[in-house]
């Protein structure tokens, strides 16, 4: 046995192990969101930070819907958006002294006008799930996109409403007018929401909204209406989507027709996916991945929303838990243990799989470069190709050809005796990551 | 009289020009266990569904605790004391065996659409989602997604949704349909453990549980309940051994 007072030394240990990996990741979290700006201090950088923080934001708040609730909206972009034109209307009247609101407290004016159209849309929305409830979200995308052109007052028409986001004097020298200020608004916002968000998942209504995912049915049986668990889930989904569309506004300080499209509710759509819906951070590195490729892509080549398509496509076919899904599908310790042993086929997985993207890269480009009719020498990764030599895309295709020969092979081969890679996502629905 | 905890007067359902249930007329009393039996095709799920509010009945009168509850959402029913399983096993399937049941015991114990309470540090929900989890004897596999349990572990998690809210009145229809002959001696067991002091209504083709767990049976043939009464009452009533029990010769000369 041991002496009493032993026992008490041990039991604020065994405390702190319970809530130190918990508190972990928030930590790490708010590390990154701290030192980011630090690491990628150029101005172009800054601005791309900005963009994901604000994207996060938008993803966590669609997946609410999509993951929490599986209701797959096609309008997620019109409750970011109308929160942005509230914002930029509040910032305008602030600007010119009519209204004194603080800059730091504007996205709380964003979400609030976000969930206004939340309890009005949503009514609608949520009477349905299913294919019924993407369609009537697609459709009062369209409807709000066409308010937004008929209505010039409000929505500013084509040229949007534009604004500038120093207003009133500086406090504790913040005046939100350089890069960083507005990076690191957007920065813990961002990180209150994503608590808040998380909290959320934790709550009656937050487990409930997974029950009505899996079987509305059975949820009326146990004393829930199925339409209000989404009802109430919509419309705060739509607070944080407003909170994020005012980041976004005072990012820009413009706020124009775009904002509400369907075209940016795709944009939340495919980020979120490719980032995975079934874990609470995939939605993060699907922002984070999103945004930082359209920006960066769409410098170097023209084609930058091809590459998005396929990624998407193939992301939908072979990973469709995402990839968080595919994170966590690969730190298990069975197939960790895998890696380790078969190293060489892992490796040999690597580089023709590098190959097969170097090669489908050069054959879209040397196309594009083709079609656009002006020089025939195109120049990549260092290499240059002439797009006039028949013999160029026979070489390439070949390279594609025997690259992805290899890859299936070393696939198979590095799977052989295991049972096929499995995603266990969310437990239940078990997918294959590769053939 | 006392009033009777579920009061069916002249309930019919048409479903386009077929009629499934012609007027059904049936009082079950408050604290009874109530089996229905019928052939294949009698109607029985769908007076199941009628009762709860899945489907609206065409005419007649459902009454529980004496009120109305014709035109109900089966929310609304449930919230007035009346709670269901399914025949076809009707669970939660992405999530736990413990979140499936916390998720039943919630609106029953008043947290309806909480976003602002922590569900993990609810006593009375963990409390109930515990004896409910002892009951079903499904303790070992509390963190199993629901959807990869056995077929039998799917029932008893079926039944455990259905009572664990503790509604007063719980219909179930079939709960030992597909099980071996111990699964069942196991289901009749608890099921009679979990209703102690509730009133049951429940579906069954298996005579062996109706006369092990019923006090009173009625019998459903061609959408119409043609008698009530006692097992033994049953058992011996000319009609029923013509139109129903006549299949069931052996077991009855067993029993």
């Amino acid at each position: 046995m041991k002496p009493e007072p032993a026992q008490r030394p041990d039991a604020i240990p065994a405390r702190l192990r319970t809530i130190l990996p918990r508190a972990l990741p928030w930590a790490v979290f708010a590390l990154g969101l701290i030192v980011a700006p630090l690491i990628f201090s150029g101005g172009a950088s800054l601005s791309i930070l900005s963009q994901i923080g604000t994207m996060m934001l938008l993803g966590l708040s669609f997946n609410m819907l999509l993951g929490q609730g599986g209701m797959l909206s096609f309008g997620h972009a019109v409750y970011s958006g109308l929160g942005a034109y509230f914002a930029a209307h509040a910032i305008r009247l602030a600007g010119a002294g009519t209204i004194s609101i603080p800059i730091s407290l504007v996205p709380i004016l964003g979400g609030l006008a976000g969930m206004l159209f939340g309890v009005l849309f949503g009514y609608v929305t949520t009477k349905k799930s299913g294919t019924t409830f993407a369609m009537i979200t697609l459709g009062i995308s369209e409807l709000v996109s066409a308010c937004a052109l008929m209505m010039p007052e409000f929505f500013g028409g084509e040229g949007g409403v534009s604004f500038n986001r120093v207003v009133g004097r500086p406090l504790y020298g913040i005046s939100f007018g350089p890069q960083i200020q507005v990076y690191y608004l957007i920065a813990v916002w961002l990180f209150i929401c994503t608590l808040a968000i998380y909290a959320f998942s934790l709550t009656p209504l937050g487990r409930m909204i997974n029950a009505v995912r899996d079987n509305p049915e059975r949820a009326e049986f146990i004393g829930y209406d199925p339409q209000h668990v989404r009802y109430l889930t919509f419309i705060l989904s739509s607070f944080f989507a407003g909170v994020a569309g005012a980041l976004g506004a005072i990012n820009f300080e413009i706020v124009s027709a775009e904002n509400v499209s369907t075209g940016r509710s795709g944009a939340i759509l495919l980020f979120t996916f490719i980032g995975g819906v079934d874990y609470f951070f995939g939605p993060l590195i699907g922002a984070a991945l999103g945004v930082f490729f359209t920006e960066l892509l769409s410098n170097y080549t023209p084609a930058w929303q091809l590459y998005l398509g396929i990624f998407f496509v193939l992301m939908v076919l072979y990973a469709p838990g995402g990839l968080s899904g595919l994170l966590v599908e690969a730190v298990r310790p069975k197939v960790l243990r895998r890696s380790i042993l078969r190293w060489p086929l892992l490796l040999a997985i690597c580089v023709s799989g590098l190959l097969v993207v170097f090669g489908a890269i050069l054959a879209i480009e040397m196309l594009f470069q083709r079609s656009l009719g002006s020089d025939s020498e195109l120049k990549l990764f260092g290499i240059s190709v002439d797009t006039s030599l028949r013999m160029s895309y026979v070489v390439v295709g070949l390279l594609v050809f025997v690259s992805g020969i290899s890859l299936r092979w070393a696939w198979v081969a590095f799977w052989d005796g295991a049972d096929k890679p499995q995603t266990e996502i969310a437990g239940v629905t078990i997918r294959r990551t590769g053939t | 009289m006392s009033e009777c905890a579920l009061d069916l007067r002249d309930v019919r359902k048409r479903f386009g020009s077929a009629e499934i249930i012609r007027g059904a007329n049936l009082q079950v009393e408050k604290g009874e266990r109530c089996a229905i039996i019928g052939p294949n095709g009698a109607g029985k799920s769908t007076l199941f569904n009628l009762i709860t509010g899945r489907f609206p009945a065409s005419s007649g009168e459902i009454l529980l605790n004496g009120s109305s509850i014709m035109g109900l959402k089966p929310f609304e029913i449930y919230r007035r004391g009346l709670s269901r399983g399914f025949q076809i096993t009707n669970i939660f399937h992405r999530l736990s065996v413990y979140e499936n049941l916390r998720c039943s015991v919630l609106w029953s114990l008043g947290y309806r659409y909480s976003f602002w309470q922590k569900l993990s540090s609810l006593p009375d929900v963990k409390e109930r989602a515990d004896e409910v989890l002892d009951l079903i004897g499904l303790r070992d596999r509390q963190n199993t997604p629901a959807g990869l349990l056995t077929y039998a572990e799917q029932r008893a998690l079926e039944i455990g949704i259905a009572i664990a809210g503790d509604a007063a009145v719980i219909l179930l229809d079939e709960p030992t349909a597909g099980m071996s002959r111990s699964e069942t001696d196991a289901a009749i067991e608890m099921i009679r453990r979990i209703t102690q002091g509730k009133t049951l209504l429940v579906v069954e083709h298996d005579m062996s549980v109706v006369f092990a767990l019923a006090e009173k049976i009625a019998v459903l043939v061609f959408g119409e309940i043609i008698a009530s009464g006692s097992p033994n009452d049953i058992r011996n009533n000319p009609r029923v051994r013509e139109a129903y029990l006549g299949e069931y010769s052996a077991v009855d000369r067993t029993e």
